[in-house]
């Protein structure tokens, strides 16, 4: 390939910015005093109105006010808000659009919110390395639709992408309903801006597809939740545009047969790009929020879409359609248009929040097992539901064994909300026995925190606080969360 | 559902049923729906911060100050959030309930605001001939030439800002209103064909500024009915519906206009009772949940709910007849009123209408959902957003090329004509604005025509 076409921004910022250049910080001025002189005043909000709606993010009973929230212009601003919070010795909390589902971004008594849901400009298309550089800022939908105008894609696709960020896509390295196939945020991300604990900011990776010079210090801040520095660039891969897709909708009357069905098609060496499927309580919320035309009587439905060269995807489709028969399928649909497929996947993608029809409080699970595990772990969280009177809906991605039990609760039960951990404890207990993951895309945060040391083991766990400690020594960045 | 407060806590936020608030479980889906979420990416102006809002006012968390009463005034109540809401949350109840709070305790309260909100809120929309004397002094004014001469005089210079901004979008009163259009009960041309059953019998709601602005689209509204085979009860003199007075925090005001509509129709006696409007429609359909503790009137209210509909909806559910004109090709494009498509989820049959308009291709614009910024009286309240709201939409009705745009409220109506009307200030005519129900009457009248034509 020859050198590697670098753009001359990453010339210009690519070496790591000496902090001698950068105006001293003294603690003298308060803290939201200072951050006003240096951001403006309007991009800083101190009063209980502005500041009550950052105290939670999309995972259910956490809440938490910070002192103030700062919203930074670019990687200086970001630069100085780190330095600022580390002379006061304050937490700092970085945020997107506040969707996560791991208490990720629930603030820190005290702490500063840093909300980077301004900094959204999409800066660079590159088709000629097929490459897409964006603020931390900018919501993923558009990321999608920028790549999809050039006849290029973007697959990382979670269930919140109209409005999710991708810099928090990479805090939480975000997957979706295309991983199986497509993977997953890490996936994609070739180069990062990271401004760290004492407000350096360092470019991380680069256009090369092929790039070993040190370590892969990138791969290390995806999935880190904030806690070892702060995302301000993305610097993403993109894809050729698929030239054909097909959606397809199983109806099963059993939740084993959709298992089996899924297992089948795997072994008949098919990869679809999307495998998901609904137990029947999440798929009767989702009808009636979506009036797709979901069966509502069916225990189970698969939504399958396989993409790629239309003569590949016809072949595919008709094979997964056989398939599904074979395996006690009682009816398949065949999306008709492009819209039709678009509306079966958005009303898959309301699955969780239209499980909040049912009970106030919906907790939302997010354990994975290894894909030969999953239909036994449906029966599993069956079981607990049962052992503890819990009222579980699961649906999820079948095909990379990602499943979402969701709890339906009310948290101003205590006695029940008692039962709700015990079953939390039984299902983690459940996945780990099974080789499985405690969090397959939704981070650990604050929700998963008490798992963690389960699962990793004593030195592995050590190894995380080791990275933690050697890039955020003063503890100041989204402290409390993965683990204390 | 709303609670009569206890008398320990007063506080209708804390006395709405906590389910409510917490049906929310803030996922963030309704952030790039909602409007001024999108003008500002400020959390405070999104539907789930709102929400946040009033939760911590129900928790005792917050008090209700006045940060909290300019935002709930902010908040468009254009309920693009309720469509995008997987969880069901009933964003239109919380909304008006907080207004009600806000105006409860007064935390907005200044001399100029409480004056125009009596006279106009309490005073002018709550007496329908009061009303249309207005409407008619308005019209002498317009029609006698002393407007144009004012403006022209550079004497409408001498109004104070506010008006001064206003007075140029103040709509065109008709020289008839409704009443004058429209005899109470008009009967359809008997069909020739013995066997058919009796005509449906339905009631037509004139509204306040359709009556005044927009009596022609009533007047279609009518002949659409009787052209479908309709007997038509429009009593003469019509209370307002009240959504003005529920949308802006006068709970009260709108369950006595509520009981006085229930009062002039019996739902018992009719098929259907239609509107023509989108916001009107929206809060009609309510009766029932805002006079559900009512003793004297919470029966009939339910029963109301069950019969209201909006035109196009109802149009579409007794298989409309398809105009059989014929007519020059022309292109329209479709701007749905907030409260027809989220608020009453009307969204498709306005468009099976339009395309069966002979001879017109319908061309859809983008964001055909997006508020057009006049949201009741928000264009009014908060001219600059709504300003802003109006440009992006002009922006998408134009890039159509569409020769006319059709619309079903007439908020939304004026909006868009004034908006047209400043961007076409220097060029040629601007596209037509017309209801989807006027277009159809005129196609109705076409066929009508052309077989006076024929017979000649």
């Amino acid at each position: 390939m020859g050198t590697c076409p670098l753009s001359r921004h990453f010339r210009h910022v690519s070496y790591h910015t000496t902090l001698a250049n950068l105006p001293p910080i003294t603690a003298t001025a308060p803290l939201a005093a200072a951050l006003s002189a240096q951001l403006g005043a309007h991009r800083v909000l101190t009063a209980p109105e502005d500041i009550l709606p950052y105290g939670f993010d999309g995972t259910a009973a956490l809440k938490q006010l910070p002192t103030c929230v700062a919203f930074p212009r670019d990687a200086a601003d970001v630069s100085f808000v780190l330095r600022l919070a580390h002379a006061h010795h304050t937490p700092v909390v970085t945020r997107g659009s506040g969707t996560g589902l791991s208490g990720g971004s629930v603030p820190l008594a005290g702490s500063i919110v840093l909300c980077l849901a301004k900094l959204d400009r999409i800066l660079e298309l590159d088709a000629a390395n097929l490459t897409l550089r964006a603020e931390a800022g900018a919501i993923t939908q558009k990321i999608f639709e920028t790549a999809d105008a050039a006849g290029l894609f973007y697959p990382p696709d979670p269930g919140s992408m109209k409005i999710s960020t991708i810099g928090g896509n990479v805090a939480e390295n975000s997957g979706g309903l295309r991983g199986l196939k497509y993977g997953v945020t890490r996936d994609y991300v070739m180069g990062l801006e990271v401004v760290l604990a004492d407000g350096s900011i360092c470019w991380l990776g680069s256009k090369c597809v092929k790039d070993v010079a040190g370590y892969n210090l990138r791969d290390l801040f995806i999935g880190s939740e904030g806690t070892l520095g702060v995302v301000t660039q993305v610097l993403l891969k993109l894809l050729p545009k698929p030239a054909a897709r097909q959606t397809l909708l199983a109806t099963f009357s059993a939740m084993d047969a959709a298992a089996g069905t899924v297992s089948a098609i795997i072994a008949a060496k098919i990869i679809p790009c999307t495998l998901e499927f609904l137990d029947q309580k999440t798929l009767r919320c989702v009808e009636d929020f979506a009036r797709v035309g979901l069966p509502r009587d069916a225990a189970a439905v698969l939504l399958i879409e396989t993409d790629g060269h239309p003569a590949a995807v016809t072949d595919e489709a008709d094979a997964i359609e056989k398939l599904c028969h074979a395996h006690g399928a009682t009816s398949v649909r065949r999306a008709a248009t492009t819209a039709e497929a678009t509306q079966l996947a958005t009303a898959r993608r309301s699955a969780f929040s239209a499980l909040a029809r049912l009970r106030p409080t919906t907790i939302l699970e997010d354990v994975t097992v290894p894909r030969s595990e999953l239909a036994g772990m449906i029966r599993a969280v069956e079981a607990i539901a049962q052992k503890h009177h819990l009222n579980i809906a699961t649906f999820g991605h079948f095909g990379d064994g990602n499943l979402h039990p969701t709890i339906l609760t009310d948290e101003r039960d205590t006695a029940e909300m008692h039962r709700v951990e015990s079953a939390l404890a039984d299902i983690v207990e459940e996945t780990l026995k099974r080789g499985g993951t405690i969090t397959g895309e939704h981070g650990v945060g604050l929700a998963k925190k008490p798992f963690l040391k389960r699962q990793l083991g004593d030195n592995s766990y050590e190894l995380l606080r080791l990275v933690k400690r050697a890039l955020d020594p003063d503890g100041l960045l989204n402290p409390g969360k993965i683990f204390d | 559902m709303v609670k009569t407060p206890s008398p320990q806590s007063p506080n209708l936020l804390v006395g709405l049923d906590y389910s409510v608030l917490q049906q929310c479980m803030h996922c963030g889906l309704c952030l790039p729906t909602c409007p001024t979420y999108e003008e500002t990416k400020l959390e405070k102006h999104s539907p789930r911060g709102r929400i946040a809002l009033m939760r911590a006012i129900a928790d005792g968390e917050l008090a209700v100050s006045k940060a909290f009463g300019e935002e709930m005034y902010y908040c468009l109540g254009c309920l693009a959030c309720t469509t995008a809401c997987p969880a069901g949350v009933n964003y239109a109840e919380l909304f008006e309930t907080a207004r009600a709070e806000v105006e409860r305790q007064g935390v907005l309260d200044a001399p100029k605001r409480s004056f125009i909100r009596y006279w106009v809120v309490k005073f002018l929309f709550t007496r329908p001939r009061l009303l249309r004397f207005f409407g008619r002094t308005l019209w002498l004014w317009q029609a006698s030439g002393l407007q144009s001469l004012a403006r022209r005089s550079g004497l409408t210079k001498l109004l104070p800002a506010n008006l001064r901004r206003l007075e140029p979008q103040s709509p065109a009163i008709r020289a008839k209103f409704s009443h004058q259009l429209i005899r109470p009960i008009e009967r359809p041309a008997p069909s020739p064909d013995v066997s058919t059953k009796p005509p449906r019998r339905v009631a037509v709601l004139t509204g306040c500024v359709q009556d005044l602005a927009f009596s022609d689209v009533n007047r279609a509204t009518v002949d659409v009915l009787l052209a479908n085979g309709c007997e038509v009860h429009t009593p003469p003199v019509q209370p307002c519906c009240g959504s003005l007075h529920a949308h802006n925090g006068d709970l009260a005001s709108a369950r006595t206009l509520a009981r006085r509509q229930l009062d002039l129709f019996n739902p018992e006696d009719f098929d259907a009772i239609l509107t023509n409007a989108g916001g009107c429609g929206s809060h009609l359909k309510t009766y029932g949940h805002l006079l559900h503790d009512d003793p004297i009137y919470a029966a009939r209210a339910a029963a109301w709910d069950k019969k209201l509909k909006d035109i196009h909806e109802y149009l579409v559910a007794i298989n409309f007849r398809r105009p059989t004109s014929t007519a020059p090709a022309s292109t329209v494009t479709y701007h749905e009123s907030c409260h027809l498509c989220h608020g009453q989820k009307v969204s498709a049959q306005p468009r099976a209408i339009l395309r069966a308009l002979p001879g017109v291709e319908l061309k859809e614009c983008a964001e055909a959902q997006w508020c057009c910024g006049s949201a009741g009286i928000y264009n009014i309240t908060q001219p600059e957003t709504a300003a802003r709201l109006q440009d992006r939409k002009i922006g998408h009705v134009l890039a159509t090329g569409a020769q006319t745009v059709a619309t079903a409220n007439p908020g939304c109506h004026l909006q868009i004509e004034n908006g047209l009307r400043a961007a076409h200030s220097t060029q040629s005519t601007p596209p037509r604005v017309a209801h989807p129900i006027v277009l159809l009457a005129e196609a109705y009248r076409a066929e009508t025509a052309a077989a006076d034509r024929n017979v000649l």
